[in-house]
């Protein structure tokens, strides 16, 4: 296992490092001591490895990630794993506001709670909280899905097209466009495998989800919807 | 007296009430819905052509212009990061999206820059192949929607422009209607075929200049500290977003006045929001005056560039270089008077054309029909845009050398005055012919 102590080494000498691992590389396990919030730790990252970030990361932290299992051991600042392609990010503790913001793919899991804009604009991403998230969360969401085993925050899923979100408490007030949907056996199935992934196998009843998807009322302009605007 | 013997008045239009204002009244009761088009300001605006050059005299002394030297380069990026461009001329192509624009086209633009030396910019959509391909110099915008992003794309690119607003909708966002997401389009976006997209006019994971600034770094991190990274802001407040955009870190600003186009939006916000170029380019230059940085942050203004002239003005007001879109456009073929006949089928003609968004372009550039995008044929569009960019070049050349100078970064605001007030204002040179700067110098 590779240390980087962060007390001793920069934030740039770490993702430098990181970035230079060859697809084939054994060094395949590293561990951030005494991240200290900094910002931009583990980004744009693009092997095989697990990077551990032993305490509290800042803004952007597994930005842009592709292959690579990146666990943060304490919250995550503004921009969890946002544009995400690829791989895992694991947050222990809470994350901030626009947690998996516009990430096309991988597995984005919180632990505790997420704050406003959850998975805003997500272009193929799956997330599961295991807490609640804020307001706004999955704005103009695309595609991927989003599961929740608290509750949501005010105007969830505003102008969404074709994200799926699974809510189990409750959903303070939906946004413009999204609509409460029947949950089917191929949304049951989804919810078993992101819900395994996530570590919480056969551990919460799934029909105590509700599922929210678009009412694909905006997808063409409209003047009599201008209110919804 | 005889009712038949009055004379008649002639019919008189109202100033305010004028034909185009009717029938947009007359639009707008038909359908419920504001007008949405292409193009920047199409009103008359305060512009570079209320200037003149003085010229060289006995005060000043000319360059031979068939002989001495007058160098165009410039280098971009140089701050921070590690590898800068360096441009053969000061003229880039501005940012257009593919799906706004045909895959032809990008790749005219593309093949057009690289002749000469200069860069081009993608666009809301992300990178294609082809403007990779033909651009040896391509910048990779940095967008609210983040349509395409991803971070092997990021690497491919030669700069990264994040893009906070631009000319001809400061604080709006994008929109392409449904008739423009072809399948590859739709793909490239992760959206539904047909659907009218939009793209947010914020971005999804910063707010204001504190988190601009750790984006930034989370960039430079992500691609090593080696790209240079530009902001792009729509001219509305340039003195505060220009030294707000320096101390978030940017390598390059990017000011776009109310004349540079966009692909689709509401004529109402084209028209009315945000300045002209010819005001935000001094109070744009004074901000990074006043923080020591002119010269070090390189500003590249547009809208609304036509001609040589207006590239020598610019760089005279303190920019160190100029982006055009319209004018690239034209160069390619756009409103040309050839397709006159389409364009009247269409109900308007050619010079006119700004239903861009309906994807209905005569001559094959703002359209994603395969028939009508394969009359743009990309290589003899991207020499006719390579022509034009020599063109602006030696026109700007001439201009320098007449000033007496050796390179067009030579150029400055002393030697220019002035043909209105307004524009001596905004332009902070004399009137010509006196020494009054209105707002600076007392009359």
């Amino acid at each position: 296992m590779r240390v980087v102590d962060l007390e001793k080494a920069t934030v740039r000498q770490l993702n430098a490092a990181l970035h230079a691992l060859a697809e084939n590389t054994n060094e395949t396990l590293w561990r951030v001591e005494h991240p200290g919030g900094q910002h931009a730790l583990a980004v744009g990252l693009d092997a095989p490895v697990t990077v551990e970030i032993a305490g509290h990361a800042g803004y952007y932290c597994a930005s842009m990630n592709q292959q690579a299992t990146v666990v943060i051991e304490g919250n995550a600042g503004v921009g969890v794993a946002e544009n995400m392609m690829s791989g895992m990010v694991h947050v222990k503790g809470d994350a901030s506001q626009s947690a998996g913001a516009t990430a096309h793919g991988g597995l984005l899991v919180i632990d505790g709670s997420a704050s406003a804009r959850c998975g805003i604009s997500m272009k193929g991403v799956d997330i599961v909280v295991k807490g609640s998230i804020g307001p706004m969360s999955a704005f103009m969401a695309q595609s991927g899905a989003l599961v929740v085993l608290g509750d949501a925050g005010d105007a969830l899923g505003d102008s969404i097209y074709e994200a799926r979100l699974y809510v189990m408490g409750e959903v303070k007030s939906l946004g413009a466009d999204c609509v409460e949907k029947e949950l089917h056996e191929e949304h049951r199935a989804e919810l078993r495998r992101l819900l395994d992934a996530a570590g919480l196998n056969g551990t919460v009843n799934i029909d105590a989800f509700k599922r929210y998807g678009s009412a694909r009322t905006l997808y063409n302009f409209h003047v009599d919807n201008a209110g919804a605007y | 007296m005889d009712s038949t013997k009055i004379p008649h008045t002639e019919p008189r239009q109202s100033a305010t009430f004028d034909p185009y204002t009717l029938s947009e009244i007359r639009r707008a009761a038909a359908t419920g819905i504001y007008d949405i088009r292409g193009g920047g300001a199409k009103r008359a605006l305060p512009h570079f052509d209320d200037l003149l050059f003085l010229g060289a005299s006995v005060s000043r002394y000319p360059l031979e212009g068939y002989r001495e030297k007058c160098a165009t380069d410039v280098v971009l990026g140089g701050r921070f990061a590690s590898k800068p461009i360096h441009l053969k001329i000061p003229i880039t192509i501005a940012g257009m999206s593919f799906g706004s624009l045909s895959a032809q086209a990008k790749e005219a633009l593309g093949r057009g820059a690289t002749i000469v030396g200069t860069s081009t910019t993608t666009g809301d959509g992300g990178m294609t192949q082809e403007e990779r391909g033909h651009s040896e110099i391509l910048v990779y915008q940095y967008l609210p929607s983040r349509y395409g992003m991803n971070p092997d794309d990021l690497r491919k690119a030669d700069a990264i422009e994040i893009v906070v607003g631009q000319g001809a909708k400061p604080g709006g966002g994008g929109m392409l209607l449904g008739q423009k997401i072809s399948d590859r389009v739709a793909a490239m976006r992760d959206l539904p075929k047909g659907i009218d997209q939009r793209s947010a006019c914020r971005h999804p994971d910063w707010t204001g200049p504190d988190d601009l600034e750790i984006k930034i770094e989370a960039l430079r991190e992500i691609t090593g500290w080696e790209k240079p990274i530009y902001v792009k802001i729509g001219a509305t407040r340039p003195y505060y977003d220009v030294a707000l955009a320096v101390k978030s870190g940017a390598d390059v600003v990017v000011l776009d006045g109310m004349q540079g186009g966009t692909a689709a939006t509401q004529d109402v916000f084209i028209e009315h929001v945000g300045i002209p170029i010819l005001a935000a380019i001094r109070p744009a230059v004074q901000a990074l005056q006043d923080l020591g940085m002119h010269r070090k942050v390189q500003l590249i203004v547009s809208g609304g560039i036509r001609n040589g002239a207006d590239v020598a003005k610019a760089l005279a007001l303190g920019a160190d270089a100029v982006s055009i879109g319209t004018a690239a456009l034209v160069a390619l073929g756009d409103n040309d008077p050839i397709y006159e006949e389409d364009y009247r089928k269409l109900g308007t003609t050619a010079g006119a054309y700004d239903d861009w968004h309906e994807g209905r372009d005569p001559a094959g550039i703002t359209t994603q029909d395969p028939e009508l995008a394969a009359r743009l044929d990309p290589i003899a569009g991207g020499r006719r845009l390579a022509n034009y960019l020599s063109v602006l070049t030696l026109e700007a050349q001439t201009i320098a050398r007449a000033c007496g100078k050796s390179h067009l970064h030579n150029l400055e605001p002393e030697d220019l005055v002035a043909l209105t007030i307004e524009a001596a204002a905004m332009a902070r040179v004399p009137l010509a012919g006196t020494d009054w700067i209105p707002g600076k110098s007392p009359f």
